[in-house]
């Protein structure tokens, strides 16, 4: 055949590989295993998140327990390496346990956004004309307000707590999840090899099965992580509002709240809850440039 | 569901199953009747339809079993649009085809799955049809298997399928698109446009991005295929020379519409129409004493949205008088030459044309 | 170009008035109605219901959004609850603190964006390349209400050297003393939009750089500036695009900067009216800032489809 002569090199082992093949999905691994800074990125968000999980492990404080005599104490108190918060709890601690509600509000939202926008987008995408009109236009309206605005409006209005941050969120990234996913879709739908799959007779769904999920999920999983990054500082903003996790709820965007009015006397740890905030969204939006390198997306 | 259940079920009663139908050959394999797509251009102030691109035109044309069709023009002519509403992959606003005698899309007809299963298509981007995600032999296997064929036995098939384009199972089933060159790739959508076993196969520019040399090497290989499978080839292509060597007849389509049709050696020797003519003059010879010096096309073809009144070729036309910018020429059979149609007043003698009194002559 | 530009603006009707909608349902969804959120519950029910009776409360939801959105048209935004002054007093005198803050912000970070993706792509694979990418990508990940407790207690706190807090004047800035205030803010909102279009930037002209009539340019001898000025003109339409988003997030999303500064803009207008059930304001807010957004978009698609004619669908 045309390129036999590239296999010359060493017959054996250029044959096994050529048979089998190399999937997208596994080149996209090798690349990413070439990454250091991506793995080391995803290692930290691993650690991050082991610690948060099995909180108790890394603390003896408990993070609710305040104490008029030990209120605001800076950064090294021995017994509290990290200081204590305007009430006197141990910091470290509520950084930990903090984390939990924190991460939680910032991958959930996208996690629920990417099932219910994926799904409307691939779905218009696919389906084309009025279906798709109808989702789109409605996506417009939406698209309307400035992402935090809409959250904003939402809880505001709403009223504060978990869930209805969760839901605010929610909705402010149902739209730019529809808009890719629906673009990605309709770009692939065009593709020779859908209509290929068309003219082998095929029903819509199998064709939605077998040709364009797999060639879509991709592209919007991509774009949805570098979403959490978004949605991290924004949750953590809506609490420091007073708008989204209600006290005495350990959450780094309510301790940076509390903690501002203590800025006068220890004004670094005022700043410490954010550190949180940045590192955590930082690394997500390292992961997701990772992430779309190996698996060479654009979007 | 199975296939031959599907045979029975989708035949008309009367008739009987396909299979059966048509021993004597007496109707065409497939005929293109009043064939016709205008796709509609956004623009305006709300995006209204304000303008109708007029792709395809009133097209009627018949293939014969066993044969290979070429059909030549130059881009923009409605070729690829006419492969597409072949497969029924578009929707034509007017017009029928018919398989075997059997419309299709319509109640008591063919289905359009049982279309599929009799007509497949080779598209032009060897790359943009597979699917990057998947396998090839999976491509391949991919029809079948949506008919009804188990998985491994529809893998086995493509095993078959590999073999027959020349391409080693063993080496090949299991790569992706991206591993495999261009041609490699069009043998791989050859074999996929096998999978389903269908009468036709439609080559839309199927050799046209390939290389010189890996372009013969399709080109023999769809030869040997048309032989070992019984096949019957619609040939789309605007080069002009592939299209002799592969095509028992040839159509020539401009501005949507048919101009000329005839056995490809007929035309090629002694084309009718003006256009014909000076398609064929634009091609390269290799015998410097037929070479052309001048530009025989002068020009863009028109603006297919706003075709020229009456001749779509007059704008461009030597020969054009009063009467073709009045009237639309229809495509009639030539007297000389039963075989051969023309659309062109020239060849009709009570068209009005100062030459058409002349025209058995030229 | 005409068409185009009328079509844009016609389409921003309907997406008005869905905006209008969802605005009006999610006050409507909120549990309670205003006068349960004004009237302390001891007082008798009679009362309620004529006050409700009063404010139109007790008709068909689609009667009172068609009320209200006529009102909306002719700039009649209602009386705040809470002030009793009316609400397009207060909000148009936010958004213009609110402008004073976003105009220096958006110029700053949009010129530093530029400059940074456009020296970063120009040297691509330097350290400055990598120190300059660095700082894109630490600052779309930075939660820029910290950066702004961060910059207080930094200049304020320890140095000592900028004031902490509030707007300290009306209107334009006119001193020293004024602009001093405005120097944490600005620097502190400029930061999102510097990272987003910095990378934006460099990743256009570093496509830009590699394409094939990039390289003709310079086969054809002509200065890397007539080069500069290719590729700029090649990347504008898609940074513009993006600046007009952010433009549209600073005015939106400068409510978690104004709480931090206490700046008494539309973001701290929305954060008072939220904790005092300030209906009328919130809503009328709400509204405004997502028709400026809407507007700021058509300006946006009128300029991008001028600059590259591919736009004008």
């Amino acid at each position: 055949m045309e390129d036999s002569a590239t296999l010359a090199a060493d017959p054996a082992m250029a044959l096994k590989r050529a048979q089998q093949g190399k999937s997208y999905w596994r080149r996209v691994w090798e690349r990413l295993r070439e990454d250091k800074v991506t793995l080391a990125v995803i290692a930290v968000l691993g650690m991050l998140l082991i610690m948060v999980v099995f909180a108790p492990w890394f603390t003896i404080h408990d993070p609710y327990a305040g104490s008029v005599l030990r209120r605001l104490k800076p950064v090294g108190t021995p017994g509290h390496w990290l200081g204590t918060d305007e009430v006197g709890r141990d910091l470290w601690s509520r950084m930990l346990y903090g984390g939990r509600l924190s991460l939680l509000a910032g991958v959930a939202p996208v996690f629920l956004a990417l099932l219910i926008g994926g799904f409307l987008g691939i779905l218009a995408g696919y389906a084309g004309g009025l279906l798709n009109s109808a989702v789109m236009r409605l996506t417009d309206v939406l698209y309307a307000f400035p992402s935090i605005l809409l959250a904003i409006a939402i809880t505001g209005i709403l009223g504060a707590g978990l869930q209805n941050t969760i839901l605010a969120l929610t909705i402010s990234f149902i739209p730019p999840i529809i808009r890719i996913s629906e673009s990605v879709t309709t770009q692939v739908r065009h593709l020779d090899f859908v209509e290929a799959a068309r003219a082998s007779g095929a029903r819509r769904l199998t064709i939605m099965r077998y040709h364009i999920l797999s060639n879509v999920l991709g592209p919007i999983l991509v774009y949805a992580t570098s979403l959490i990054s978004i949605c991290i500082i924004l949750a953590a903003g809506l609490s420091f509002l007073g708008l989204g996790v209600t006290p005495p709820s350990a959450e780094w965007g309510l301790m940076l709240n509390n903690l501002r009015q203590g800025i006068w006397a220890s004004p670094l740890v005022a700043a410490l809850p954010g550190v949180m905030i940045f590192i955590t969204s930082m690394c997500f939006n390292l992961m997701s440039d990772g992430l779309r390198q190996a698996m060479d997306v654009r979007l | 569901m199975s296939l031959l259940k599907h045979h029975v079920t989708t035949g008309d009663g009367a008739l009987g199953p396909l299979s059966q139908r048509d021993p004597s050959r007496s109707k065409p394999l497939l005929a293109i009747e009043h064939l016709t797509k205008h796709f509609p251009l956004q623009g305006g102030l709300f995006g209204r339809r304000r303008a109708m691109v007029q792709a395809v035109d009133d097209v009627s044309f018949v293939v014969e079993r066993g044969e290979t069709l070429g059909i030549v023009g130059e881009s923009g002519c409605g070729k690829s649009t006419t492969a597409r509403l072949l497969m029924h992959l578009i929707k034509p606003d007017r017009g029928s085809i018919a398989f075997r005698g059997q419309r299709v899309g319509v109640a008591g007809g063919l289905s359009q799955r049982e279309l599929h299963r009799q007509m497949q298509m080779v598209f032009q981007d060897s790359y943009a049809s597979l699917n990057p995600r998947l396998p090839v032999a999976m491509s391949i296997a991919f029809g079948p298997f949506v008919h009804g064929l188990g998985k491994t036995e529809a893998l086995r098939r493509a095993a078959e399928l590999l073999e027959a384009v020349g391409l080693e199972p063993a080496l090949f089933a299991n790569r992706y698109p991206h591993e495999l060159s261009g041609g490699q790739r069009q043998r791989i959508n050859v074999a996929r446009a096998l999978a389903l076993e269908p009468r036709i196969v439609i080559l839309d520019e199927a050799v046209s991005a390939l290389d010189k040399s890996v372009e013969a090497q399709v080109l023999n290989l769809l030869a040997d295929l048309k032989v070992r499978f019984d096949l019957t080839y619609v040939f789309i292509s605007h080069d002009l020379n592939v299209v002799r060597y592969i095509s028992d007849r040839v159509m020539v389509m401009y501005l949507g519409k048919v101009v000329e049709i005839g056995p490809a050696d007929r035309v090629y020797r002694d084309p009718q129409h003006p256009y014909t003519r000076a398609l064929l003059s634009a091609m390269p010879s290799m015998d410097p004493r037929r070479r052309t010096r001048q530009a025989p096309l002068s020009g863009d073809p028109p603006n297919p949205v706003r075709p020229p009144s009456g001749c779509r070729f007059r704008t461009r036309c030597p020969l054009a008088e009063a009467v073709c910018e009045k009237a639309a020429p229809a495509l009639l059979a030539l007297p000389s030459d039963g075989a051969r149609a023309v659309a062109c007043h020239v060849h009709v003698p009570t068209s009005g044309h100062t030459r058409a009194a002349t025209a058995g002559a030229e | 170009m005409w068409a185009f530009t009328l079509r844009r603006l016609l389409y921003a009707v309907p997406v008005l008035l869905g905006v209008s909608m969802l605005v009006f349902a999610l006050i409507h969804l909120a549990p309670g109605d205003v006068v349960d959120i004004l009237v302390p519950p001891e007082v008798p029910k009679e009362i309620a219901d004529s006050l409700r009776q009063r404010f139109h409360l007790d008709e068909q939801l689609y009667v009172q959004y068609v009320a209200w959105l006529g009102r909306l048209m002719v700039g009649d935004f209602g009386v705040s609850f809470f002030t009793g002054r009316p609400v397009a007093e207060e909000l148009f005198g936010a958004l213009g603190n609110t402008l004073v803050l976003a105009l220096p912000a958006a110029v700053l970070g949009f010129l530093l964006g530029i400059a940074l993706g456009a020296l970063a792509a120009y040297n691509h694979g330097t350290w400055l390349d990598k120190l300059f990418s660095a700082t894109a990508i630490i600052g779309v990940s930075l939660p820029h209400y910290w950066v702004g407790i961060v910059l207080v207690a930094i200049f304020a706190v320890v140095l000592n050297l900028l004031p902490a807090q509030g707007m300290g004047f009306e209107g334009l800035p006119t001193s020293w003393e004024h602009v001093q205030h405005l120097v944490l803010p600005v620097v502190t909102l400029s930061l999102i939009p510097m990272g987003v279009i910095s990378r934006l930037v460099r990743a256009n002209v570093l496509e830009i750089l590699s394409q094939e009539f990039v390289g003709t340019l310079h086969a054809k001898g002509l200065f890397s500036r007539r080069v500069l000025y290719h590729t700029l003109k090649n990347a504008a339409p898609s940074a513009l695009a993006l600046m007009g988003l952010q433009f549209g997030y600073l005015l939106g999303g400068s409510i978690l900067v104004e709480t931090v500064f206490n700046w008494p803009g539309s973001g701290g207008l929305m954060n008072l009216a939220i904790f005092r059930r300030d209906v009328p304001v919130l809503s009328a807010t709400i509204v405004v800032l997502a028709a400026i957004f809407v507007v700021i978009n058509i300006l946006v698609d009128v300029l991008q489809a001028l600059l590259d004619p591919r736009m004008r669908r």
